[in-house]
């Protein structure tokens, strides 16, 4: 895939306080890319800058060769979609739609066939006379993702659109908006702090931590394969330990997590005995159970037992040494106190050098 | 209902009685006196009583029945406030003239002989034998009247009763009436034109620049009108420091005529009623997401196009608002335009002012007032709805 989008030694300051430092980003046509970060990371900043509110202090940003960091907002053919959704409270939802294509400055009957059209698209078409002010939020969303779609912008913006959606109708928008670039093809860079929907949403996620891309990687690679402890840490549950590598051979190492503690886990390259490393593992690839089981196996004492409905959340001890494993059930006569074997797969952990 | 809390409601109600009363005191009651003093007309039946009360049984054809012509001997006969009989005399005097020495003679006569059954006014003064007295004598008579109202607005009655205008140059009251619709059009526009952008501007900045542009709109509305009315007849004046300046930069020769003229007017009460247009406008912003401007710059609008398709249609509300605030305040002014304005160039407040204060008429004075309300409130009930449904101007 060729860059799309490309940011090059980005930076941004203000004032004295520098927001986003030296950034190198690549976007590719067609793809669906998050920015996940918690807040104050400068996601909405680079939205910011792509969009054109905001100009780079220092480097270049080029959209399909051509730089467009000094360009002002509307030459760029954006679609934005914000947070609050900015539908102009004094339109209706047709002449919201309609907007852009006006700017556009097309025929009338031919923006009227593609408002049609669009709402049609989003099941919009019974509200089209009606104010934004008599929409739900869910409606008022798919007004504004509409909006932003309808002009066939080059790329598409979109800063925590579902934040202020309640969850069930959230994960809905999400579906619809997969669905929607999926067949239309779209290129969509979508700033998020809810890593479950970067999850499922992304073709690639960049992870954002003050100012800096932490990991940019499919949504797998991140989860699976973290690089960094703030992405292990920041990307859902998971075991952090600090561990000493005790030897490597063909493709496998052995770890050190306590006194008379070890485990295998499966090595890259960059491993090398005698290392400080930190060990992560996720809570749901540990499997419990009486007997040893496979490469990894820790007796273990149950000392907490919380229920979540689909799930139970085990803490487990042994000496000062914690876990948190995750299971779907316990066997009947386990509670807190039981000794148990806890087990995982060297391929499920992984471990940083840093 | 509680016992309890209608004593509560009790409590409350005490608690606004000191605002009921001054709201009577000082605008109800002034406000009904003008209204009254527009339409009562007791100058004539409280002098001659009887005949006001006998000469509504004549049906205006002819001479009057005797009743009439007796009860008039009577009530002048009667008549001791020598002050009251003298308006009355004037009064009838400027309906028709020479009524004023046809009275005196009668009132002299009538005083002169002891029996009064023996008098016939007929004999006594031709003139009554003339139905036109008599018949301006009917029309005075009654205790209320259009008469003031109708003079407000240049028109009158004429002999039949009929509703006329007035001679053209005789009254300037119409002509006065449009300069003020004028003059507070032309203030409006220029609020209009300067608040609309300096309302935007204090919105889209922000920390002490908004603090600064703010301050400039408040502190004149915290300080004296007549302090700021005096500062432009200072700054306005011939040899004052706006046309000083202008002939120091080469502007212009001689100095401009700012001041006893309409531009004074308008420059004075322009800056005096300003904060009524950028106070509205700089509310109705706020609440306008700021991210509006920059999704239409998303869409492809550019800044003017943005303006002019978004940020001014959301702003229109406060702009109605603002200015039928500045119009409504505007009509009324009075000491602005009294001060800085030209002698033939007053608005309908000062003429209201000659009126009362000047020539005591109080009937006029209190029948222009009424009309200068009625037009306010107008205005007010436009406004109450237009601020009620932002909708209906399509925000
Ligand atoms: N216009 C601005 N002026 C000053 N500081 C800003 C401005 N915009 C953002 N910031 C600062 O930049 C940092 C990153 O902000 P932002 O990009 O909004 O983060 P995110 O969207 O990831 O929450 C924050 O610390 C914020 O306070
Ligand atoms: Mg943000």
């Amino acid at each position: 895939m060729q860059p799309f989008i490309q940011f090059e030694s980005v930076s941004k300051s203000f004032g004295s306080m520098t927001v986003i430092d030296s950034l190198d980003l690549t976007i590719h046509k067609g793809e669906f890319l998050s920015l996940l970060g918690p807040s104050g990371s400068g996601k909405t900043t680079i939205l910011m800058m792509l969009a054109g509110f905001e100009r780079p202090t220092r480097g270049t940003i080029t959209l399909d060769g051509m730089r467009i960091d000094q360009l002002p907002p509307h030459r760029r053919e954006m679609g934005v979609v914000f947070q609050n959704y900015a539908l102009f409270p004094h339109m209706t939802v047709a002449e919201n739609v309609a907007f852009p294509l006006e700017m556009k400055r097309l025929p009338r009957h031919e923006i009227a066939r593609k408002v049609a059209r669009a709402l049609d698209m989003v099941r919009l078409g019974s509200l089209k006379n009606r104010r934004p002010s008599q929409l739900s939020g869910g409606q008022q969303q798919r007004v504004a993702l509409t909006r932003a779609l309808v002009f066939e912008p080059r790329v598409i913006l979109m800063d925590e659109p579902l934040g202020a959606l309640d969850k069930q109708l959230r994960e809905h928008m999400q579906l619809e908006i997969r669905e929607l670039h999926k067949r239309l093809g779209l290129t969509i860079v979508f700033v998020t702090h809810d890593q479950s929907e970067a999850l499922t949403m992304s073709d690639r996620i960049a992870v954002f931590n003050a100012g800096k891309i932490e990991q940019i990687d499919s949504p797998h690679a991140i989860y699976d394969t973290p690089r960094t402890r703030f992405v292990a840490q920041f990307i859902g549950e998971t075991n952090l330990i600090e561990a000493d590598v005790v030897n490597v051979q063909n493709g496998h190492a052995t770890i050190a997590l306590g006194a008379d503690l070890a485990a295998k886990v499966r090595s890259g390259p960059e491993l090398q005995a005698g290392q400080k490393a930190l060990f992560s593992l996720r809570p749901e690839r540990m499997r419990l159970g009486a007997e040893p089981a496979g490469d990894n196996s820790l007796g273990m004492t149950i000392t907490d037992c919380i229920y979540h409905g689909d799930h139970m959340r085990v803490q487990l001890a042994r000496g000062n040494f914690t876990f948190t494993a995750r299971c779907e059930r316990l066997a009947g006569d386990w509670t807190v106190g039981t000794q148990v074997v806890v087990s995982f797969d060297p391929r499920d952990c992984t471990v940083l050098t840093s | 209902m509680s016992r309890a809390s209608a004593r509560e409601r009790m409590g409350a109600l005490l608690l606004i009685v000191p605002l009921l009363a001054f709201l009577a005191v000082f605008f109800l009651w002034p406000l009904w006196t003008m209204v009254r003093a527009s339409v009562v007309d007791n100058t004539v039946s409280r002098v001659l009583p009887r005949t006001a009360a006998a000469i509504v049984s004549w049906d205006g054809q002819g001479l009057p029945p005797a009743q009439v012509h007796k009860a008039l001997i009577e009530d002048l006969r009667q008549a001791e406030d020598q002050q009251a009989l003298g308006e009355t005399v004037r009064r009838l005097n400027s309906a028709v003239s020479g009524f004023r020495t046809l009275l005196t003679r009668t009132t002299n006569a009538v005083r002169d002989e002891t029996n009064s059954g023996a008098i016939d006014l007929g004999d006594l003064d031709r003139r009554w034998k003339e139905p036109r007295f008599w018949l301006a004598l009917r029309e005075a008579v009654p205790p209320y009247t259009d008469r003031n109202l109708l003079a407000a607005v240049d028109m009158k009655r004429d002999a039949g009763g009929a509703i006329v205008s007035e001679d053209p140059g005789a009254s300037a009251n119409r002509l006065i009436m449009f300069r003020t619709f004028l003059v507070a059009a032309i203030v409006t526009l220029a609020c209009a034109t300067i608040g609309l952008p300096y309302a935007m501007l204090a919105a889209a900045v922000t920390g002490w620049k908004r603090t600064v542009l703010l301050l400039a709109v408040l502190v004149p509305l915290w300080t004296s009108l007549l302090v700021r009315t005096t500062a432009w007849f200072v700054l306005l004046q011939n040899e004052g420091l706006i046309n000083g300046a202008l002939q120091v930069l080469g502007i212009t020769d001689g100095p401009l005529p700012l001041i006893f003229n309409r531009v004074g007017v308008v420059i004075a009460m322009t800056h005096v009623l300003l904060p009524f247009m950028v106070l509205p406008i700089y509310s109705v912003l706020l609440s306008v997401p700021r991210n509006l401007m920059q999704a239409a710059a998303s869409m492809g609008a550019g800044p003017l196009r943005a303006f002019w398709r978004v940020l001014l249609p959301l702003s229109l509300p406060g702009l109605m608002s603002g200015s039928l605030l500045v119009y409504m305040v505007a009509i009324g002014y009075y000491i602005t335009p009294a001060l800085v304005g030209g002698a033939n160039d007053q608005m309908i407040s000062s003429v209201i002012a000659f009126y009362a204060l000047g020539t005591a008429n109080w009937g006029l004075a209190g029948a222009l007032g009424v009309i200068l309300l009625l037009v306010t409130m107008i205005l007010y009930f436009i406004y109450g709805r237009l601020s009620k449904s932002p909708q209906l101007l399509g925000a």
